[in-house]
């Protein structure tokens, strides 16, 4: 199903085919020397079962992983019936869509756009005023949604429109202050020259449910609880979703974005309407974005200017960067990682889980199994155990601070790592400072005295953790999603599932 | 050698400037229909300042760029792309990450889906080599090879007027003959070239005429066998 239109071109051309070995052996054949002419036996494979099971992989057909993904998520609500998870998943599929909606616009389209989540607020409050009773118009569902992603579609050719022959920096600040007016116009907007619009800070309220052939769906049921039924219509809008931008990745359209990306001057040259290209990628993604919007307010019946701020603009660029830039099954698991990240980092006790648990793959990761491995931990065991038995020997108050969930691992914590019952207001800063420092310092060292140094920022870290960060998850949140980046730059720049790049030298 | 005297392309009193630049100075080029023009001259003597202008990629101050008779100096890129223009560009700038396939596909971006199989087999006569590696990534391929799909790409549009920047770049000297024996093919099978090249003897060889640059003026033109028998352009070029 790879695009109807390759197969036709894949298939034997009799007289290319016959042209090529009718040239014969002793002919000199253009441009095919030595390496060339063994191309095909160059090629290496991985033995083993690994490369077993990574071949076995590869010929699953992309329908097969969406439709698989899509059963497990379907199963999340019959799995749990806590009304949290099923919140979460329903915040999940929102992020996944809005992550297709960005790697449009970012991932094929090459534009740094950093106004997204104007789009994302602009489809929320176009359902509202279309179907709510601020003005009293209640528009069905199966009209007002296809109007709001016609809105959002048009505003994005409206802001690409002046900006489209900027690239790069320009765009970026041209979006980055579309943003910045769209929240100043909806905080603001409870007096609009003297109309209530968006009613301001406090929002809009009473937004009308998804009515779907007649029939409202509450997003509330009895109890209280969320329906889970939202989950599933974003679910299934989010598969419409990717089968479409599929097809659009793979048809001509798709490649002419990739190749502006690539070289806009080539693409140029070969008769490519580049503008028109980047108009059309930028309402493209705003159009997406508009319509998750519409979800998130029904839901919650009503909307509110905070709801699309800064942070979530950092969010889905850090899912879309994490997952790879550029491929659609990339940004959907880097939506689900980062999604539950975010929320598994909200609890302190499954986030002292995370991080212990991040630790130990980080330290084995890069010592694999080795004599270094044994020495790191084992030394920073002893180092902990002796720091935290002197600190308790002086005074019992050094130590009895901390306390919190986790099971077996806040046991360790607790025994292990200095909490005191009282942290002095300069233990936060001097100790997160001098963390970062000596981080910074592990990296010039070599050998053994990088391990004796390693030994005690490990202890550090695990005391930074305990004491200052998880005492402040909201801040902790970006701290950690700024680490991902830094260690996503270095270790792996194209993303988990990201093309690797190919530069012309 | 079909050439008949209609003009193809006209460059007429060209003045190119880039910011207080003057590069191109009054220049004047004629491409007939069908024929093989050579555009010789030093580094920075404004060669690919030439193709740029006639693309449309950088505006001339003054002077006139005709397409089969029409004036084509105001418009955009695409539409004198769509004219019957194309190119191989300096250094062939390919489209690393997509396959020979796709890069092919995107030189006929604006044709018709339709006609697509007829060119895709045009070119692939010209050049087995890209059918056997229709689904390598184009960065991945040698110089030599990326120069085919260079070539590949900019035949796809079925041009009528072909310009090449320095397509012998970085070649074996058996595959410079083996492309100019190429773009010789092209040529008589009617469409029109220009051909910048550095490598005067070879390109005069197959051209019918030739112009010479030099700080943005012309030099030198005329028939490519005279311009063979040339005394300064030999010392110039030929190095003898
Ligand atoms: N964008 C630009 N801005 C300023 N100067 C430029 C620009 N592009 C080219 N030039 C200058 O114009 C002159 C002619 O450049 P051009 O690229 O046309 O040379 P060329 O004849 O193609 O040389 P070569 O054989 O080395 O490719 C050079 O001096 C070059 O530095
Ligand atoms: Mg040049």
């Amino acid at each position: 199903m790879s695009g109807g239109y390759d197969d036709e071109l894949s298939r034997p051309l009799e007289g290319a085919l016959e042209a090529s070995t009718s040239e014969g052996p002793t002919s000199p054949a253009v441009g095919r020397d030595e390496w060339v002419a063994r191309h095909g036996d160059n090629r290496t494979r991985r033995g083993g079962l690994l490369g077993t099971v990574e071949a076995r992989l590869r010929v699953v057909p992309w329908w097969a992983w969406l439709a698989t993904f899509v059963a497990l998520f379907c199963l999340l609500p019959v799995a749990s019936d806590s009304g949290y998870v099923r919140r979460v998943a329903f915040d999940i599929a929102i992020y996944m869509l809005l992550a297709l909606g960005l790697n449009v616009v970012v991932g094929w389209g090459g534009l740094l756009d950093l106004g997204y989540i104007a789009f994302f607020g602009i489809g929320a409050y176009a359902y509202a005023f279309l179907s709510s009773d601020h003005y009293g118009i209640h528009l069905p569902s199966f009209v007002s949604i296809p109007l709001v992603v016609v809105i959002g579609a048009t505003t994005g050719f409206l802001v690409g429109l002046p900006s489209r022959r900027l690239t790069g920096d320009y765009l970026a600040i041209v979006t980055l202050f579309f943003l910045l007016l769209f929240l100043t116009v909806t905080t603001n907007g409870d007096d609009l020259f003297g109309h209530n619009v968006t009613g301001g800070a406090n929002g809009l309220l009473n937004a009308d449910p998804l009515s779907l052939f007649g029939h409202e769906l509450p997003p509330t049921l009895e109890g209280g609880l969320f329906n889970p039924a939202y989950m599933y219509v974003v679910l299934a809008v989010f598969v419409v979703v990717y089968v479409a931008l599929r097809f659009v990745n793979l048809s001509r359209t798709g490649r002419a974005w990739r190749s502006l990306r690539e070289d806009p001057l080539a693409a140029e040259v070969m008769g490519m309407p580049v503008n028109s290209l980047k108009l059309m990628s930028f309402a493209f993604g705003a159009a997406i974005a508009a319509l998750s919007g519409t979800f998130v307010t029904m839901l919650s019946a009503s909307v509110f200017p905070l709801s699309f701020s800064f942070p979530l603009l950092i969010i889905i660029y850090t899912m879309v960067i994490l997952g790879g830039s550029g491929s659609q099954p990339g940004v959907v698991l880097g939506a689900v990682l980062i999604g539950t990240l975010l929320e598994l980092l909200r609890d302190p006790g499954d986030s002292r889980v995370l991080f212990y648990a991040a630790i130990v793959l980080g330290v084995l990761g890069a010592f694999r199994f080795s004599v270094k491995l044994a020495v790191v931990v084992a030394g920073t065991f002893v180092f902990g155990f002796v720091a935290h038995s002197i600190a308790g020997a002086s005074d019992n108050a050094w130590v009895n601070g901390s306390g919190g969930e986790g099971g077996g691992v806040a046991d360790f914590a607790a025994n292990w790592v200095i909490v005191p019952v009282h942290v002095a207001a300069w233990v936060a800063p001097v100790s997160y400072v001098s963390l970062v420092a000596l981080a910074l310092v592990l990296t010039l060292l070599h050998g053994w005295a990088r391990i004796a140094l390693l030994i005690p920022v490990l202890y550090l870290a695990a005391f930074v953790w305990e004491n200052v960060m998880i005492a402040q998850p909201e801040p902790t949140r970006y701290i950690i999603l700024g680490v991902i980046l830094i260690a996503l730059m270095i270790f792996r720049p194209t993303g988990l599932l990201g093309e690797k790049r190919v530069e012309i030298i | 050698m079909s050439a008949n005297g209609t003009p193809m392309l006209e460059l007429e009193g060209i003045n190119t400037y880039y910011g207080q630049i003057h590069i191109l100075q009054d220049e004047n080029i004629v491409v007939n229909e069908g024929e093989l023009v050579c555009l010789l001259g030093g580094n920075a003597s404004g060669k690919s300042t030439t193709l740029k202008t006639i693309l449309g990629l950088v505006r001339p101050r003054t002077g006139t760029v005709r397409l089969a008779g029409e004036d084509v100096t105001q418009l955009p890129t695409a539409h004198r792309i769509k004219r019957g223009l194309a190119i191989v560009p300096e250094n062939r700038r390919l489209f690393g990450p997509m396959t020979v396939l796709e890069n092919l596909e995107m030189g006929a971006y604006l044709r018709p889906k339709a006609d697509l199989k007829a060119e895709f087999e045009r070119v692939y006569e010209l050049f087995p080599l890209l059918y056997e590696r229709r689904t390598q990534l184009a960065g991945t391929m040698s110089g030599g090879e990326q120069q085919m799909v260079a070539m590949g790409r900019a035949l796809m549009s079925q041009p009528k007027m072909l310009l090449m920047d320095e397509p012998s770049m970085g070649l074996a000297p058996i595959l410079v003959e083996k492309s100019f024996e190429i773009i010789k093919h092209v040529n008589e099978s009617g469409v029109g070239m220009l051909v910048v090249e550095q490598n005067a003897n070879v390109s005069l060889s197959i051209a019918d005429r030739g112009y010479v640059l030099s700080t943005g003026r012309v030099v030198l033109e005329g028939k490519a066998a005279d311009l063979l028998q040339n005394e300064e352009l030999r010392k110039a070029y030929l190095g003898r």
